[in-house]
């Protein structure tokens, strides 16, 4: 479906330091640096499959988007998404695809959404039919019936990110990229868009990107993640895969009454108050029961709480041990 | 075409719900071009004649350039408005429609407003039509009309080249406007008033004259040959370059992705 072999590309970034001299100077002579925003990205998506791309901010996970979806050509290497060069054949590569910038409108901002989704019918060349049944179903999926007769500027960020979700897929594409859909969402909304990714997904077997900085995002939806960092892929793997690696890690909460209490080893203090603390347990070197005769020994323990690690911690701990 | 109807009605509803903004711009440009006409006005009350060319008839050239302008301004406003579009990302959005890039871009923006200094070339017009002395045969009718499209086509292309260069400079270039508010500034006066340099400019660079002075010459009776007539044409040539300007930005566009 998707499959991008050694891909490179670099950017030409004009530098230089502050102040009205030197701007000046560099309206004659500019000085460039040349950054490499991918470097050997090479992976495979199959049909249906529904992938999170994660990485820190600018570690080249919008690049690679916007070269999976025709917007950018790569330097070298090949990209091929569903048998097409996506640059090449744009326009009959974009209408197999829908694209969701999180942080950017493709509704038409004064008109009702309606409208917005009437031009989207006959820009894709959707025939009226299966735009009936589509729309019917992202109504009715979205909850989004009264939402759609009002102008897009009135609406909140929710019923936007919910009609912006429904306008890429009303052409029925077979890859959905979604470039951090649920940023700025409230927690019902996100949750909302999270149901409703996974429907589309098992409903038309529609293939899902989804880059994101909301770890639930990730839990919630995917079972495969891509870490990229500074422009390569550290890791590439099964969501489950990944937390048995962590799943000998252990966050431990503990409420107590009476002084401190010392850790002892294999437990990694988070946080220490006075009748509070919060420390990770390395489950090789301090077995759990042992860890709370440890604890329950020095004070007396009013709460506990035990959980493994959280897609959060582990990514976490992944940029720290890639150091990203 | 029908898609770009659907465009302008989008367009007319937005720009519907802001009457009072729509209704001011409309007047702000009536007036502006105004103004334009009340430079020759006091001009030719000095004045019996400029270079030879009457009251009547440079009213008449000053309508034709204003109309062609105004009409090129309305339908191709995208791209005048272009950096615009490049820097807040919007043009990420047309790259991942199954449409044409430059289609896009030219429905993308549909200013209406500017209709205003379309009326005002119209009345401008009205009234140079009889008044300027011509007989107004079959050639000269279609010479008047070639003028106004080959004048739109110069117009446009001059957007496009603005455009474009937005690919490579993210900001726009305002240069440019030289050639295009600046076209329309000179334009009033046929363009040999400026001295045969200026004439050679906007005969072989940027091709206002072919619009404008030659067809005109042929229009006042100044020249019979009937080639005059159809230096309009020769404009939509210039129309190539433009294209091939803009596809060079949009491939450079891909590779940076600024």
């Amino acid at each position: 479906m998707i499959e991008l072999k050694n891909i490179n590309k670099t950017f030409k970034v004009a530098r230089r330091n502050s102040g009205f001299s030197e701007a000046a100077k560099s309206f004659f002579r500019r000085d460039y640096e040349l950054i490499q925003a991918l470097k050997d990205i090479t992976f495979t998506i199959k049909e249906g499959e529904m992938v999170g791309y994660i990485g820190p901010n600018g570690a080249g996970k919008s690049s690679t988007i916007k070269i999976m979806s025709g917007i950018l050509t790569q330097d070298s290497g090949e990209c091929i998404v569903n048998g097409r060069i996506p640059w090449k054949e744009r326009i009959s590569h974009v209408s197999e695809i829908g694209v969701v910038f999180g942080q950017r409108s493709q509704l038409w901002w004064d008109v009702p959404v309606i409208d917005s989704f009437e031009l989207i019918k006959d820009i894709y060349k959707i025939p009226p039919k299966t735009y009936r049944v589509n729309l019917d179903e992202l109504i009715s999926l979205l909850n989004i019936g009264e939402v759609i007769k009002t102008p897009a500027r009135q609406l909140s960020l929710g019923q936007r990110t919910r009609c912006e979700i429904a306008a890429s897929l009303l052409h029925n594409p077979k890859i959905l990229f979604l470039d951090e859909p649920t940023i700025g969402l409230d927690a019902v909304s996100k949750i909302a868009v999270r149901e409703f990714i996974k429907t589309t997904n098992q409903r038309h077997n529609t293939t899902v990107i989804l880059t994101t900085h909301d770890m639930q995002d990730i839990e919630a939806l995917t079972e495969r993640i891509i870490l990229i960092g500074k422009g390569q892929i550290l890791l590439d793997g099964a969501l489950t895969e990944l937390k048995k690696r962590y799943s000998d890690k252990k966050t431990i909460t503990v409420e107590y009454t009476g002084n401190k209490f010392t850790l002892d080893e294999g437990m990694t203090c988070l946080e220490q108050l006075k009748g509070h603390a919060k420390f990770v347990l390395d489950t090789n070197i301090l077995s759990v029961s042992k860890a709370i005769s440890e604890i329950s020994r020095q004070v007396e323990v009013l709460d506990i709480s035990i959980s493994g690690a959280t897609a959060e911690e582990m990514v976490v701990s992944l940029y720290e041990e890639y150091k990203i | 075409m029908r898609l770009y109807l659907k465009y302008l009605s989008i367009h007319l509803k937005s720009q519907m719900q802001y009457k009072t903004s729509f209704l001011l711009t409309l007047l702000g440009q009536f007036w502006s071009s105004f103004a334009m006409f009340l430079g020759i006005y006091f001009m030719f009350s000095r004045f019996q004649s400029v270079e030879g060319y009457t009251y009547s008839q440079v009213l008449l050239c000053f309508a034709i350039v204003l109309m062609a302008f105004s009409l090129a301004e309305c339908l191709v406003r995208g791209f005048d408005t272009f950096s615009v579009i490049i820097s807040n990302g919007e043009f990420d959005r047309i790259m991942v429609r199954p449409r044409n890039e430059m289609f896009q871009v030219l429905a993308s923006k549909v200013e209406l407003s500017r209709l205003g200094r379309l009326i005002q070339a119209t009345i401008i017009l009205l009234y140079a039509l009889p008044s300027s002395g011509i007989v107004w045969t079959f050639p000269k009718i279609l010479t008047l009309i070639l003028m106004v499209f080959g004048g739109i086509a110069v117009f446009s292309g001059l957007f496009v080249v603005y455009a474009s260069l937005c690919f490579f400079t993210i900001e726009g270039l305002e240069f440019i406007n030289i050639f295009t508010d600046g076209g329309r500034e000179f334009g009033r006066y046929p363009f040999s008033i400026y001295g045969n340099n200026v004439l050679k400019f906007f005969t072989f660079i940027v091709p206002l004259a072919l619009f404008q002075y030659y067809p005109f010459l042929y229009l006042i009776g100044k020249v019979t040959n009937p080639l005059y007539m159809l230096t309009p044409i020769l404009c939509f040539f210039f129309l190539l370059p433009c294209y091939f300007l803009w596809r060079l930005g949009v491939s450079h566009y891909k590779s940076t992705g600024s």
